[in-house]
């Protein structure tokens, strides 16, 4: 089907955007890389009175470096991070990671800002977010805050985003090069949408260290599960395949059009299991 | 409502200013107002491939993009890949080795697979799969158009 009409509006600052976002009336919809919000509109499941493109707002494309993090612009398309050395030296889960989102010609649109506002709960950017223990910086036109990815994501298409409120950026703590980190997604076609998947972060040293597991494609969020990760820190006992098992039990699953949730349930253990042990050599 | 923008845009190094309606995306703009039928229309939602094309160098989906977004852009579409001599060899190479049968995902078959090919991409089978991953073929069963495309990397390298 074809998109239904809409006005649209192509912004250069994010002042801009921030002030059509603000002022225009009935269904204002963002356009980021448009790789998933133009699917929704050829389907008529988005129908926005207003379109606000956002590719114009170049301010919002950057990768930078602070001291201890990396500064991510939210218009900084897939491809952007795969090609960046800095991505690469200090976020090796992205490098992991961003080869199965979706395929190259996808990558090329597609954005970081613009996964997280859509916050799908089978796409792997808001569970790296989160394993990576990432903050989102958003403005509107009365002020700025950042929230904690753990504290963003809400639920199915869900996220604290208010009213008026445009990501401007993400910030990511840099990992050592002590750190682990895995991934593993199992898809029926490479770059398709995972049946499960999941990521962990393993940060040794630092204010930060902590284990982190979180699951994709498993229920209506990202799914990171404290007990199991306690488990997974401790010296490894015999059972433990058992009391991941069990873990793995206790989480919600929700069945999708790829798989139900039984079905779910077993992958999780199983992209867990080969995360780790990716991890280990 | 039927609201329109005036844009402009080099397409197969053309020089295009035209009104569109806002909601037209790129690959129907394409082939309706320009004419250039070459890139299909499967879709319409960024699964199948088949309306895979270039824009400022990068490969895009044709349906995921609208023709007002493109204001300003280099456009290349397979009617415009036919000077490359690359693209002859991977055409021929498509051809000998029966790489397609009804020819609808041909185009963006093609124009990924010179993606592929002009990154420098190794003739790994496995890699060949996964960089074509986005691209459906209902006929061949792939089997063949990674031939072509390995065997078309093999000639670049000889020569």
């Amino acid at each position: 089907m074809k998109a239904s009409d809409f006005s649209y509006e192509n912004p250069n600052s994010l002042n801009a955007a921030l002030a059509l976002l603000a002022n225009q009336d009935g269904d204002v919809q963002l356009l980021a890389g448009g790789q998933s919000l133009m699917p929704m509109m050829n389907f008529r499941l988005a129908a926005p009175d207003t379109l606000v493109d956002l590719n114009g707002v170049k301010e919002l494309q950057f990768i930078q470096e602070t001291e201890t993090s990396i500064e991510i612009g939210a218009m900084t398309r897939y491809v952007q991070l795969e090609q960046s050395p800095l991505v690469t030296q200090h976020i090796p889960l992205f490098a992991k990671a961003l080869p199965h989102i979706a395929h190259s010609a996808i990558r090329n649109r597609g954005t970081i800002g613009g996964s997280a506002a859509l916050a799908d709960p089978a796409a792997e950017m808001p569970a790296l977010l989160i394993a990576l223990g990432a903050t989102l910086n958003l403005q509107s036109l009365t002020g700025q805050r950042s929230v904690l990815a753990d504290d963003f994501f809400l639920g199915l298409y869900e996220t604290t985003l208010a009213d008026g409120e445009i990501i401007e950026s993400i910030s990511i703590p840099k990992l050592a090069s002590t750190d682990r980190t895995g991934f593993y997604e199992l898809a029926r076609r490479h770059g398709d949408y995972a049946m499960a998947g999941v990521a962990v972060v393993d940060r040794v040293v630092g204010d930060l260290a902590s284990l982190r597991v979180v699951f994709f494609a498993i229920s209506d969020r990202p799914v990171r599960d404290q007990k199991m990760e306690d488990l997974l820190q401790r010296p490894s006992a015999n059972d433990e395949q058992q009391h991941l098992k069990e873990a793995i039990g206790q989480l919600e699953f929700h069945g999708d059009l790829n798989a139900d949730a039984a079905t779910k349930q077993h992958l999780a253990g199983v992209v867990l299991n080969r995360a780790l042990k990716e991890m280990e050599t | 409502m039927n609201q329109r923008h005036s844009i402009s845009m080099t397409v197969n190094g053309e020089a295009i200013t035209m009104d569109v309606p806002v909601r037209m995306n790129l690959v129907d703009f394409l082939r309706n107002e320009l004419g250039l039928t070459g890139s299909h229309v499967g879709c319409e939602h960024g699964v199948c491939g088949a309306c895979t094309l270039k824009i400022d160098g990068e490969m895009v989906r044709g349906c995921l993009m609208l023709a007002v977004q493109a204001d300003g852009c280099t456009i290349t579409t397979i009617e415009g890949f036919a000077d490359d001599p690359r693209s002859d060899r991977l055409q021929a190479a498509f051809e000998r080795n029966n790489a397609l049968q009804c020819g609808y995902c041909t185009p963006g078959m093609l124009a990924s697979a010179l993606d592929y090919i002009e990154a420098g991409g190794s003739t790994d089978r496995t890699a060949i799969r996964q960089h074509i991953s986005g691209n459906y073929c209902r006929c061949t069963g792939y089997q063949s158009i990674v031939d072509a495309i390995a065997q078309t990397i093999e000639e670049g390298q000889k020569s």
